[in-house]
C-alpha cells in the first residue's frame, strides 16, 4: 500500500471544517500530574449537559459515525465543538492548559470545577472567563492569547510549533499540516546524495549534545558499502533538568519518525530504532503508536511512496542508565548487553549496530530534519548564527518566574532567556527579585556554570565552547543568590560518579575521588592542598577517560572554580559559605522576628555566646558559638536556624 | 510432602510466564533486555532462580544475564514495594529542595539510604535523576502518578492516604 498523503490531508480537512471550534487540553506530562485528564472529562460531561454537539475523535465523512455520540441531544443549528489532547505546550507550570480556538483563548490552571463555567461563558456567550487568563506578574495585564504572554512572545517556536496544537495520536492531522511531504519530496524527488547536500548547506548540527554537523554524518555513513544499514534515534535524554526530548516525542511522534524515514532515504536503510529511557512511558506510548499508523497508512513499511525501498521502526525501552544516552553504549543495550562504551573509531557510521553502519541522532535533531526538506536548507539557514543555523529548544528550570519549555534561534542571549522569557529570577519562596541573579547551568553534568558577566553571550554551540559550558541536550538552570556553587559542582559531581560505567579507572575512582575532595570543602576540612588536588583531578579525568561522560565530567568543577573562586575559597580559608547553604560551615543565627526574647537560649547556651535583653530579639556571637545546637532545642519559637 | 508439591508447582506456574514471555521475543538473545522489563513487570522485580533459568533458555553464560541485570538502574533483585515511589533529585528537582522531602517521606516510613523498602513491602522510595516534568519540580511519582510542585508536608500527607487506603496506619 502506497500512502496517499493528499486524500488523507483534504478529508481529514473536510472533516476538520465540519467543526466550529476547538477546545485543545495539554495532555504532556505536566498538565496530566496537575489532573488535565480529569479537566477533559469534565468537558465531555459538560458540553453534553449543555446540549452541545460534541466531538472527540474525527472521522472522515461517509463512514457514518464521524461524531461519536450517536444522535444529537437537540437541534443544534451550529456546528459541533471538537474537544482534543495536545502534547506539552512548554508552559507546564500554569497548567493544566486549555485553549478554544479560533479565538485562540488561553485558560491556565483551569480544574475541572472551572469547566462548567467556560461551556456557558466562552462556548455558549462568546465571552472569556477573566480569572482564568494568565496574569503577567510584570505588566500585572491579563493575557487572552499566547500572543500576549511573554513566555511566548519572545520565542520561535519552530521544532515545537505543532506541539500542544495537534492531535499527537492523529496521524492524519499532522500529514494535514503538511506532515510526510517532506519524505515524500526525499523519495520520490531527490536521491540520496541530493538529501545529503541539503542537510550539509542547512548547516545543521546535532542538538544531542556534541554539535557534530548532521550532513557530514549522514554523508560518512552514506559513502559506506553494504546493503545492510540502520538508523538510530537516540532518545535516552539521561540529562537531569532536561525534557525537550520527551515533549516532542510526546507532542509531534510523527516529525521524529519523518526525520528517521529521510534518514534512512540519505544512507540507504531499512531499518530504524527509537531508543527512548523508560522513565517516559508517555513518549514510549506515544511514539508506539506514531510507528503503527503509520505503518497501517502505508508511510512506513515496505516501498516507501513507490520509491522501492523500504523502511522498518522498531521503539526499544532503555533500562535507567545514563551512560546509555552515548551513541556507541546505546548500541550496545539495544544488542542487549550491559551499556558500556567503546573507543571510536570505528565511528558508528563505519560500524554500528550489529557492526553495520548506523547513523544515530537526538530526537530533536531528526524533528529537525523535515523542516529543512520541507522548506529547503536556505530558510532553514534564515534563523540562527553563521556557525550555528536554526533554532534550540531549552529546558528553563531553576530559579526563574517562568519555567518550561523554550526554543529560541541559536545567539539569543541569556538576559533574554532569563529575564524576557523566563520572567526575571525568584527568591527561595518564588518572589521575583530585582538583582537575585547568581549563576546559569548550561548543558547538564558535562556543561559549565555561566555568571552575571555572560548574559549578554549569544547562546551557540561555539561562544559557549569558548568560556568552557556547552549547549549539551540544553538544560538551563537558572540560580539566585541563595545557591552555594560548590554543592551546585557536588550535586553534578554525586551524578555522574552514580552513572559512570566503571571501566575507565580514572572516570571510575576520579569522579570519588573529586566527590570527597568538596565533601571536605563543604564540611570545612578544606585547605590549599584540597584546591590544588581537586583542580589536578580534574584535568586528569578530562584526558584519560574513554567516552564524553568522564571527559566531561569535571567540567561543572572546573567552570566554578574558574568563575566563583571566591567562593571556594571562603569555604577553605574563612571556614564559611556565603550562600549560607553549607551547614557544616554556617553558624546559627536568631530570626529577630521570631525571637520572643524569653531568654531560655541564653541560660542553655553552654559557653555563653547568646546575649540580650528580656522580651527583646537575642543575638547569638559567632566568634563564641560551638555550634553545639543547645540554643535550637531550646527555643519553643523556632527562631534559630543554621544549626 | 505436600509442602514442596505445593512449592514446585507454584514455580511451574511462575516459569510460564517466563516460558511466553522468552517466546514472545523468539528466545532471541539480543531481546535480553525487553525481556528482563517484562519480566519485571510480571514479578515486580527478577528473582535469581528466574535469572538461571533465562540464562539457559537463551544460552547465555548466567554471569551475562546477572551482569545486565545489575548494570541497569531498573532492574531490581530485591522484590519492591506495593507503591514504588520514585523522588526526583535532578537538577531542577534539587535547586527547588527535594532532599528535605527525600528526608521527610524517609522519617515517616522509617526507611534509609540502606533501607527502601517497608517490612510490610508496601513502600519502596528512590530518588531518579529527572522524570521529565522539571517545570513542575520538585517531582515525585507513585507507581505512575506524576505528582508536581511538592512540599515534604504534601508528599507526607499522599503516604499517610494511601496507608489508610490499605488499612495501616
Ligand atoms: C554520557 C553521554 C550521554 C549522552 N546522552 C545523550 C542523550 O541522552 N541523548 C542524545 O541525543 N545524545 C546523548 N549523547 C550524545 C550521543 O552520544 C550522540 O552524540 C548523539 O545522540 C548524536 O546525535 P546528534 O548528532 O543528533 O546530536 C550522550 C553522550 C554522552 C557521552
Ligand atoms: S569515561 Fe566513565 S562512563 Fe565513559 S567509558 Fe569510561 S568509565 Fe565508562
Ligand atoms: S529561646 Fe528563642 S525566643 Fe527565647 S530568646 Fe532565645 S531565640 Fe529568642
Ligand atoms: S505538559 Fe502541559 S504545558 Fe507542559
Ligand atoms: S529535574 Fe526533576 S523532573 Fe527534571
Amino acid at each position: 500500500m502506497i500512502a496517499e498523503l493528499e486524500k488523507v490531508a483534504s478529508e481529514y480537512g473536510d472533516a476538520a471544517g465540519r467543526v466550529s471550534k476547538r477546545i485543545i487540553i495539554c495532555a504532556g506530562t505536566g498538565c496530566v500530574a496537575n489532573g488535565s485528564l480529569k479537566v477533559y472529562a469534565e468537558f465531555v460531561k459538560r458540553i453534553k449537559d449543555a446540549g452541545l454537539d460534541i466531538v472527540t475523535e474525527l472521522k472522515a465523512e461517509g463512514t457514518g459515525d464521524d461524531c461519536n455520540h450517536p444522535t444529537l441531544l437537540q437541534e443544534s443549528s451550529s456546528a459541533p465543538i471538537r474537544l482534543s489532547k495536545s502534547g506539552c505546550q512548554g508552559f507546564c507550570q500554569m497548567g493544566p492548559l486549555v485553549t478554544v480556538e479560533p479565538e485562540g483563548i488561553f485558560y491556565t490552571k483551569v480544574k475541572p470545577e472551572d469547566v462548567a463555567e467556560i461551556v456557558q461563558t466562552t462556548l455558549i456567550d462568546g465571552k472569556v472567563v477573566e480569572r482564568l487568563l494568565y496574569c503577567d506578574p510584570v505588566s500585572g495585564k491579563q493575557c487572552t492569547g499566547t500572543a500576549e504572554i511573554p513566555f511566548y512572545q519572545r520565542q520561535s517556536r519552530t521544532v515545537l510549533k505543532s506541539c500542544g496544537i495537534i492531535d499527537p495520536e492523529d496521524i492524519r492531522e499532522y500529514i494535514h499540516n503538511g506532515g510526510y511531504a517532506a519524505a515524500k519530496r526525499a523519495y520520490t524527488e531527490m536521491t540520496p546524495e541530493m538529501v545529503c547536500e541539503e542537510m550539509l548547506y542547512s548547516g545543521l548540527r546535532g542538538r544531542g549534545g556534541g554539535g557534530f554537523p548532521t550532513g557530514k554524518k549522514w554523508e560518512l555513513t552514506r559513502v559506506q558499502p553494504g546493503p545492510k544499514k540502520y538508523v538510530i534515534c537516540n532518545g535516552d535524554e539521561g540529562d537531569p533538568g532536561a525534557f525537550m526530548d520527551r515533549s516532542v516525542m510526546e507532542g509531534n511522534p510523527h516529525s521524529v519518525i519523518e526525520g528517521m524515514m529521510i534518514a534512512a532515504r540519505a544512507i540507504g536503510a531499512d531499518e530504524g530504532y527509537v531508543y527512548v529511557r523508560l522513565e517516559y512511558p508517555l513518549a514510549v506510548a506515544r511514539i508506539r503508536r506514531a510507528v503503527a499508523d503509520a505503518e497501517a497508512i502505508g508511510v512506513l513499511g515496505d516501498n516507501i511512496f513507490g520509491s522501492g525501498q523500504g523502511f522498518r521502526v522498531s521503539v526499544m525501552e532503555g533500562a535507567g542508565a545514563f551512560v546509555c544516552g552515548e551513541e556507541t553504549a546505546l548500541i550496545a543495550s539495544i544488542e542487549g548487553q550491559r551499556g558500556m562504551p567503546m573507543p571510536k573509531p570505528p565511528f558508528p557510521a563505519q560500524s554500528g549496530l550489529w557492526g553495520k553502519p548506523t547513523v544515530i541522532n537526538n530526537v530533536e535533531t531528526l524533528a529537525s530534519v523535515p523542516i529543512v526538506i520541507g522548506k529547503g536548507a536556505a530558510e532553514f539557514r534564515q534563523r540562527g548564527t553563521e556557525t550555528s543555523p536554526g533554532t534550540k529548544t531549552f529546558a528553563l528550570t531553576g530559579h526563574v518566574a517562568n519555567t518550561g519549555l523554550i526554543e529560541v534561534p541559536f545567539g539569543t542571549t541569556l538576559r533574554e532567556v532569563v529575564y524576557n522569557i523566563g520572567g526575571g529570577i525568584t527568591d527561595d519562596r518564588g518572589k521575583v527579585t530585582g538583582e537575585g541573579f547568581k549563576a546559569v547551568q548550561i548543558g547538564g553534568p558535562s556543561g559549565g556554570c555561566l555568571t552575571e558577566d555572560h548574559l549578554d553571550l549569544p547562546l551557540d554551540f561555539d561562544s559557549l565552547k569558548g568560556v568552557g559550558a556547552m549547549v549539551g541536550s540544553g538544560g538551563l538552570v537558572v540560580m539566585n543568590k541563595q545557591t552555594c556553587m560548590v554543592r551546585i559542582a557536588r550535586f553534578f559531581m554525586q551524578f555522574t560518579q552514580n552513572e559512570s560505567c566503571g571501566k575507565c579507572v580514572l572516570c571510575r575512582e576520579g569522579t570519588k575521588q573529586m566527590l570527597a575532595l568538596l565533601d571536605d570543602i563543604m564540611e570545612g576540612n578544606g585547605t590549599e592542598k584540597t584546591l590544588e588536588t581537586l583542580e589536578r583531578t580534574a584535568r586528569a579525568v578530562q584526558k584519560g577517560s574513554l567516552c564524553g561522560l568522564g571527559k566531561t565530567a569535571p567540567n561543572p568543577i572546573l567552570s566554578t572554580l574558574k568563575y566563583f573562586r571566591a567562593e571556594y575559597e571562603a569555604h577553605v580559608y574563612q571556614k564559611r559559605c556565603p550562600a549560607g547553604e553549607c551547614k557544616a560551615l554556617s553558624k546559627p543565627t536568631i530570626d529577630p522576628e521570631k525571637c520572643k526574647g524569653c531568654t531560655l537560649c541564653a541560660k542553655k547556651c553552654p559557653v555563653g555566646a547568646i546575649t540580650g535583653e528580656l522580651k527583646k530579639p537575642h543575638v547569638i556571637n559567632p566568634d563564641v558559638c560551638i555550634k553545639c545546637g543547645a540554643c535550637a532545642e531550646a527555643c519553643r519559637f523556632k527562631a534559630v536556624s543554621g544549626v | 510432602m505436600p509442602q514442596t508439591l505445593e512449592k514446585t508447582t507454584k514455580r511451574l506456574r511462575q516459569f510460564k510466564k517466563v516460558c511466553e514471555i522468552l517466546d514472545k521475543y523468539e528466545r532471541n538473545p539480543a531481546k535480553l533486555i525487553p525481556i528482563l522489563q517484562l519480566i519485571q513487570d510480571e514479578y515486580r522485580y527478577l528473582p535469581e532462580e528466574v535469572l538461571t533459568y533465562i540464562a539457559t533458555s537463551l544460552e547465555l553464560p548466567p554471569a551475562k544475564v546477572y551482569g545486565v541485570a545489575t548494570f541497569y538502574a531498573h532492574f531490581a533483585l530485591e522484590p519492591k514495594g506495593k507503591y514504588v515511589i520514585r523522588l526526583c533529585d535532578g537538577t531542577a528537582c534539587h535547586v527547588k529542595k527535594s532532599i528535605p522531602i527525600l528526608e521527610a517521606l524517609r522519617e515517616r516510613l522509617a526507611l534509609s539510604d540502606k533501607i527502601r523498602t517497608t517490612p510490610d513491602m508496601l513502600f519502596t522510595v528512590e530518588t531518579v535523576s529527572c522524570l521529565g516534568a522539571c517545570g513542575l519540580a520538585p517531582v515525585m511519582v507513585i507507581n505512575d502518578d506524576v505528582h508536581g510542585q511538592m512540599t515534604p508536608e504534601q508528599a507526607v500527607a499522599l503516604i499517610d492516604e494511601i496507608a489508610a487506603k490499605e488499612g495501616k496506619k
